[in-house]
């Protein structure tokens, strides 16, 4: 199937099999590595990536159901430079095998976007007012990406800081 | 040059508090931090080659013996160009061996045993060809519950010291309680990977294993070929936690293939396969004896265990291991049964031995201090041995008390009797455990070059599986040469580097750091020659040599770089002297009055480990552990199907490791210490001792919220509901 995916801004045509998901694209076809596969089902998040700005699990989509699509990978952030999300990663250890991480940031940096238009979580008490960057509302918040090296303290630590730091 | 040192004291010069660089034990970011956050570390199945691949595993679907595969169906199918049937190993080699893992002698012996590669062009087309394959077996009855199964009591493995069964019968007060543990999986992020490539004869093997000098031994002989005909490169490693100790089926198939196909081959597991076809931590039966006088002074000790694996592997879950040491008593026994079963295999997952058996004895001995009436953390400091309990010989040292102590105060415990605290629907409770772990040193190998221009560079096939490695190789060789630690570099993970330990059993940090300090000392002596000064008297920092107020850049002192080879072996310090780490848990927790839901509220650990060579990188792992020791506790549990032994819940959606909700606020101190009998860098293990009785913790802590004791883990809900509902009938 031919299909055109924008990648980091840039514009990729590509002939797939029906078959290959939109992170085997990233990874086999244009040997984007960044975005990682721990299950290929759903169930870990270190495929995560944006998808016309929200955080989605790349491994559970398929690469043709995106045609014209904006999608937005680790590659794509802080290319220029580290971003103050990922320079709080590494200050706050917010990692160890770094396998889950490139999911980990993007997952951030969506679920920064969902704080920002005020959805709330299971954690938020008041579901009309504006979320607040609580502790908790992060754990919340970054439950679907897995970490066994179990990172969880330093990733919420990072978090809190560049998105404290931003407000 | 090479300096060489064989271990076997004290090692008593402590020469690195003698260095002026003051990089070493500092918070580094890692090195490696950079690249890992921008996604640009590439691990195993992310190298890029020409004309590569794909192959996808096909797992045994029951037990019994293989009867033909049906690969002529499969060959015709779009894109597939090999089925393989034979070769792949029956299981993943264990750790530390340099033998090939076994061959499968023509048997399923359990369900999800590797048992034939399929590689086609693309990915899906091998994955849609291997869920076609169909695969014969004569299907045979499988061996599944430990308890009728054939057994073996390993001689090593049993202890018997004065008179257990007396000591019960005259104590003041006994415990004798039967505990269980269920299999667990180290279920690493990253699945385990391999691309092959041939060079002719020669083998590159881009793998995710932990311990490369062995992997590249055993390779080589499940191949038939000789080991310097393969490479095994492995700079990212994304997690083991034992599962990449040796090879697996992956590596040997993709290397077969390749072979066969003159072209690379990535063979990647999918996630159920890495549940099914890597190593687990055995289910264990655990049965507990204390025996103790009215002050709470311990008689007796007894653990009895029963464990499990697949006939013929050797390595059996050292439940025990901590029991030998942990605390006093003239009388001691230990049983160590192992049952054969048709199941997956069992191997090393972080802290074998400990992680379960500590577990499930602190868990005894706060049930023994209840019966005791004591504070659990003064039963604790009761006990501690003055040498070891089994043959006197002096420990190395021995923190205990402080780690107890120490942590006791900084968490604000309070023993309290079980039941005193309530929040609404939630029982509130803290419960208490000490850690325990063996500390190994194991042969290691590193060679540092440094240039005039004042850069350093480490090399050593170790590998960084997350642990640091990266950070803290850079720290050492820094501090012992004087430079900033972005003037050295650090290359891991490459067979055609001098040998290391590798990664695993917490031995990796002072292993491959102590033949970098030998190596950097090596340096040190000769720049201190050229000098015509002794070595102890020169001071390096910031690229300068100093002595007797002359302040020296290294480019005046050499003309050409150095290289020098640092060689560390285990000697008579570890049978002279019982070396261990040492350490202490705390936990609150709120336990649900309708639904018997565990939170836990807070968290903290002290801990022992001799030099902190990182404290950053080293509160990590610790970190680590202790949510380990949640998942332990409350929620992680492989289950077998009681019929054919089947993983059923593979995934990681129903195998539930800990997520970031479930870990509340942790607190991590570090007590200082130097360990001289440890190795040149007085540096012992860490990366362990932090899941060694870390759910204890919890589980006491449950019992003190709601008065329920869970002797069979993991404490999920409906085992709380059961103790509710039967404390207030
Ligand atoms: S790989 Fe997509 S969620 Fe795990
Ligand atoms: S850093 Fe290893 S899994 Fe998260």
């Amino acid at each position: 199937m031919n299909i055109t995916l924008r990648v980091n801004g840039e514009s990729h045509d590509l002939d797939l099999d029906p078959r290959v998901s939109l992170l085997d694209a990233l990874r086999h076809h244009l040997h984007l590595t960044g975005t990682k596969k721990g299950c290929d089902h759903g169930q870990c998040g270190a495929c995560t990536v944006l998808l016309n700005g929200r955080r989605i699990n790349a491994c559970l989509t398929l690469a043709c159901m995106h045609d014209g699509d904006d999608i937005t990978t680790i590659e794509g952030i802080g290319a220029d430079g580290l971003t103050p999300l990922q320079q709080a990663f590494i200050e706050h250890d917010g990692f160890q095998c770094g396998y889950c991480t490139p999911g980990q940031i993007c997952s951030a940096v969506g679920m920064a976007e969902e704080l920002r238009q005020g959805w709330p979580s299971h954690v938020t008490d008041d579901l009309t007012a504006d979320p607040e960057l609580t502790r908790d509302e992060i754990a919340e918040r970054m439950s679907g990406n897995l970490c066994r090296c179990s990172c969880y303290p330093g990733i919420v630590n990072a978090i809190r800081q560049s998105l404290g730091e931003q407000a | 040059m090479k300096r060489h040192a064989k271990i076997d004291g004290p090692q008593t010069d402590r020469r690195l508090d003698g260095m002026a660089q003051g990089v070493l034990g500092q918070p580094l970011d890692r090195p490696d931090g950079p690249l890992k956050v921008t996604g640009r570390a590439t691990y195993a199945a992310e190298v890029r080659l020409d004309r590569m691949v794909h192959g996808v595993l096909v797992r045994a679907p029951r037990v019994g013996t293989l009867n033909g595969f049906d690969t002529e169906r499969v060959r015709g199918m779009a894109g597939v160009l090999a089925v393989l049937t034979e070769g792949l190993p029956r299981n993943s080699a264990q750790g530390a061996i340099a033998k090939s893992p076994p061959g499968n002698e023509g048997k399923a012996q359990y369900v999800g045993q590797p048992v034939a590669l399929v590689v086609a062009e693309t990915l899906e087309q091998a994955t849609h060809a291997a869920w076609t394959l169909e695969v014969g077996i004569m299907p045979s009855i499988p061996v599944i519950n430990p308890h009728a199964a054939p057994t073996e009591f390993p001689e090593k493995k049993q202890r018997d010291l004065g008179d257990l069964e007396a000591a019960m019968a005259e104590a003041a007060a006994t415990l004798d309680e039967t505990y269980h543990t269920p299999t667990l999986s180290s279920a690493p992020m990253e699945p385990h990977a391999s691309i092959a490539e041939w060079d002719g004869e020669r083998l590159t093997l881009h793998g995710a294993y932990q311990m490369l000098k062995f992997n590249r031994k055993q390779l080589a002989e499940a191949l038939g070929i000789d080991p310097s005909a393969v490479r095994v490169l492995a700079p990212y490693v994304g997690g083991g936690f034992g599962s990449k100790l040796g090879i697996s089926a992956e590596a040997v198939g993709a290397a077969l293939a390749a072979r066969m196909l003159g072209r690379p081959v990535s063979v990647v597991m999918h996630r159920r396969q890495v549940f099914e076809m890597t190593t687990r931590r055995s289910q264990t039966q655990q049965r507990i004896r204390l025996a103790a006088d009215v002050d709470g002074h311990l008689l007796g000790i007894g653990h009895d265990a029963l464990v499990s694996n697949l006939p013929g592997e050797t390595f059996s879950e050292p439940v025990q291991q901590g029991t030998d040491f942990n605390y006093a008593a003239p009388n001691r026994k230990v049983v160590h049964e192992v049952a054969r079963l048709n199941l997956i295999a069992c191997g090393s997952v972080r802290a074998p031995g400990e992680a379960v058996g500590v577990t499930m004895f602190e868990v005894a001995m706060d049930e023994m201090a209840h019966r005791l009436n004591l504070d659990p953390v003064e039963f604790r400091l009761r006990n501690i041995p003055d040498h070891d309990p089994l043959d006197g010989k002096p420990f190395s040292s021995n923190m205990l008390a402080q780690a107890l102590t120490e942590g006791a105060q900084r968490f604000g415990w309070r023993h309290q009797p079980p039941r005193s605290r309530r929040e609404g629907e939630w029982w509130i409770g803290t419960g208490m455990s000490a850690a325990v772990r063996v500390n190994m040193l194991t042969e290691s190998e590193a060679r540092v070059t440094l240039t005039p221009e004042g850069r350093a560079k480490v090399e050593t096939d170790m590998t960084d599986i997350g642990t640091g490695t990266y950070a803290i190789l850079t720290q050492i060789a820094a501090e012992m040469l004087g430079l900033p630690v972005a003037q050295v570099e650090t290359v891991l993970g490459d067979t055609d580097l001098p040998p290391a330990s590798g990664s695993g059993g917490s031995f990796g940090a002072a292993s491959s750091g102590s033949s970098v300090y030998l190596a950097c000392l090596e340096i040190r002596s000769q720049i201190a020659a050229r000098l015509g000064i002794a070595e102890e008297d020169l001071t390096l920092k910031d690229g300068h040599a100093i002595h007797a107020n002359r302040t020296i850049p290294l480019s005046q002192i050499l003309d050409a770089p150095i290289t020098t080879e640092g060689h560390v072996e285990p000697g008579d310090s570890g049978k002279i002297a019982r070396n261990a780490t040492y350490g202490a848990h705390f936990a609150e927790v709120a336990v649900n009055d309708v639904t018997g839901e565990t939170r836990v509220r807070r968290m903290l650990g002290t801990y022992a480990c001799g030099r902190v060579l990182n404290v950053k990188t080293a509160t990590s792992q610790c970190h680590g552990g202790l949510i380990w020791g949640i998942g332990m506790a409350l929620t992680e549990e492989l289950i077998h199907d009681p019929r054919d032994g089947h993983a059923v819940n593979r995934d990681l959606a129903e195998f539930h490791i800990p997520v970031n909700r479930d870990v509340p606020d942790l607190e991590v101190y570090l007590l200082p210490e130097r360990d001289d009998w440890a190795n040149p860098i007085q540096s012992k293990g860490i990366g362990e001792l932090s899941i060694c009785g870390a759910g204890a913790s919890v589980i006491n802590a449950i019992h003190a919220a709601c008065g329920v004791r869970i002797r069979d883990l993991p404490a999920t809900p409906d085992k709380v509901l059961a103790g509710l509902m039967q404390i207030e009938s």
